[in-house]
């Protein structure tokens, strides 16, 4: 496409291979996970990944509101991803816009593939994600907080669900992209994998990728999503390990 | 209640016929059914186009008028895009504000129209900061019977390859001119049927999918958009075999929606 007009492309890519704030191209940004963040929730989590600041809190298995969602054989899992006012550069108008609604679908569905639902017929697990501080990849750091939150809430599941956005930056595929890389790089994947199927149960893309590039991109995410599927256990065995809370997990 | 337990047979029928390679309707698993395409279907819109794959129709409409482009994007047209799926095409589709089923198929519909540059947004800007075309792009299910993407993307682009901008009506210039469309992605979505995955699925084997999965690929070999939906999961090897059958559709379903027939 022809100039829009939009602010000049700054340098993703050093002639060394590094990114814009240094990392290498398989590196993921400063990830902190706190199991259990706040007190009302049945199970929460506080995520900060990047200059991204997410929580999580699950409610749940309670009574469906609305009750024509409720389901004989199931619980129904409602996902509600949303971004605070003052999350972005320029505010953002309250409440659910499209992408929002969007997210909250894709998130909704994948943790829908991996709850035992049926354990809990006729009730509602309520999943709710906030976003305070947003600097791309946040419906991954929503993810891993919410799963976090899930099991902390003792939601039974086949397994974490670990996420992560693998993108194409300078020409080359990238693990983790910070707000710079999305804004102009040239591809986005977020995916949320089941560490113990291998499988993928969210799976986003937008931007250009030839199939190499696809495939290559998949391997980094899954090698991605397995290094912080240890993060989030590390998370939840610290909150329940025997003996003094430890808080955050580094 | 009985239609809750003719769905739950219509699943395992669905399961059990794809575990030996078979489908429903008789198709194979790699089989669209019959698309048709009829441009100019509304003569009050820009461009239109009614898109039928089986059962399932779409109608697009494309309207132009001017506006004031983004702040961010000053030498830019604006693109809109919008799908009703409107009750009287499903006893599933309630009135009211879009559901995110609605919303799922605008987005992923718009980001492949977006990614691949199918419209030059630079040549819908009049003048810089100033004036610029906003395109409207609103696609109606008229005929809920299955793959909802494919075919309201299909819907559009067909749409937008008919399409004359009205610029005499809004005094820009002497004369209306066709609305240039350079690039014709295409989006294929399969669903997973136990082991089997299938391409463009109908309504019952969306019910019985275990995933669904969409691939935009445009005609220079690149993919330009995806989307996993619904409960299920796919593994890296799926999603590599998927794409391979999207850029084979692809180049088939392209020529359908620029010529319009079938």
């Amino acid at each position: 496409m022809g100039n829009i007009g939009a602010k000049e492309i700054p340098v993703l890519l050093s002639p060394e291979g590094l990114r814009i704030d240094g990392r290498r191209l398989d590196e993921l940004r400063p990830l902190k996970i706190q199991a259990g963040a706040l007190h009302q929730a049945d199970g929460s989590a506080f995520v900060e990944w990047g200059a991204n600041k997410v929580l999580a809190a699950v409610y749940g298995p309670r009574e469906v509101h609305p009750r024509h969602l409720q389901q004989n054989h199931k619980a129904v899992i409602q996902c509600r991803y949303n971004m605070a006012a003052f999350s972005v550069d320029e505010r953002k108008r309250p409440g659910l816009d499209r992408r929002s609604q969007e997210i909250s679908k894709v998130i909704g569905e994948a943790f829908e593939s991996v709850v035992f639902a049926e354990e809990f017929p006729r009730t509602s697990i309520d999943v709710y994600i906030e976003v305070l501080q947003a600097n791309a990849g946040t419906r991954c750091a929503g993810l891993v907080a919410a799963s976090v939150a899930l099991a902390d809430a003792g939601i039974p599941m086949v397994d974490l669900l670990p996420a992560v956005a693998v993108g194409k930056v300078g020409g080359a595929i990238a693990l983790d992209l910070k707000k710079e890389e999305d804004n102009f790089g040239e591809a986005d994947l977020p995916m949320a994998l089941v560490p113990q199927s291998g499988r993928l149960v969210l799976l986003q893309m937008e931007g250009h990728l030839t199939e190499p590039e696809l495939a290559q991109a998949l391997d980094l995410g899954v090698k991605g999503c397995r290094e912080i599927y240890e993060r989030m256990k590390q998370a939840l065995r610290d909150r329940y390990a025997v003996g003094p809370m430890t808080g955050a997990s580094a | 209640m009985s239609e809750e337990i003719d769905a739950e047979i219509r699943t395992t029928h669905v399961l059990d016929l794809a575990a030996e390679g078979k489908r429903l309707d008789g198709r194979g698993p790699d089989e669209y059914r019959k698309i048709t395409v009829e441009p100019g279907f509304v003569a009050t819109a820009d461009g239109s186009a009614l898109v039928r794959i089986g059962d399932t129709a779409v109608v697009a409409g494309i309207k132009l008028e001017p506006g004031k482009p983004f702040p961010d994007t000053p030498n830019a047209g604006v693109l809109t895009t919008n799908a009703e799926l409107i009750p009287l095409s499903s006893p599933t589709f309630e009135p009211g504000p879009p559901q995110p089923g609605a919303i799922e198929v605008s987005r992923v519909v718009d980001r492949a129209i977006r990614a691949a540059e199918t419209i030059d947004l630079t040549r819908l800007c009049v003048a810089p900061g100033e004036k610029s075309w906003i395109c409207y792009v609103d696609m109606h299910v008229i005929d809920h019977a299955g793959n909802l993407i494919d075919a309201s993307l299909l819907a559009a682009l067909a749409a937008l390859a008919h399409t004359t901008v009205p610029a005499k009506r809004f005094e820009i210039a002497e004369l209306d001119y066709p609305l240039d469309v350079q690039h014709f992605p295409i989006e294929c979505t399969f669903v997973r049927l136990g082991d089997a995955i299938v391409v463009d699925p109908t309504v019952d084997e969306e019910r019985a999918a275990q995933g669904r999965l969409t691939v935009a690929t445009d005609e220079a070999g690149r993919i330009v958009a995806m989307q996993k939906g619904l409960v299920g999961a796919f593994s890296p090897d799926d999603v590599k075999e998927t794409v391979r059958r999207a850029f084979q559709h692809g180049a088939e379903l392209r020529e359908i929606a620029k010529g319009g027939g079938q």
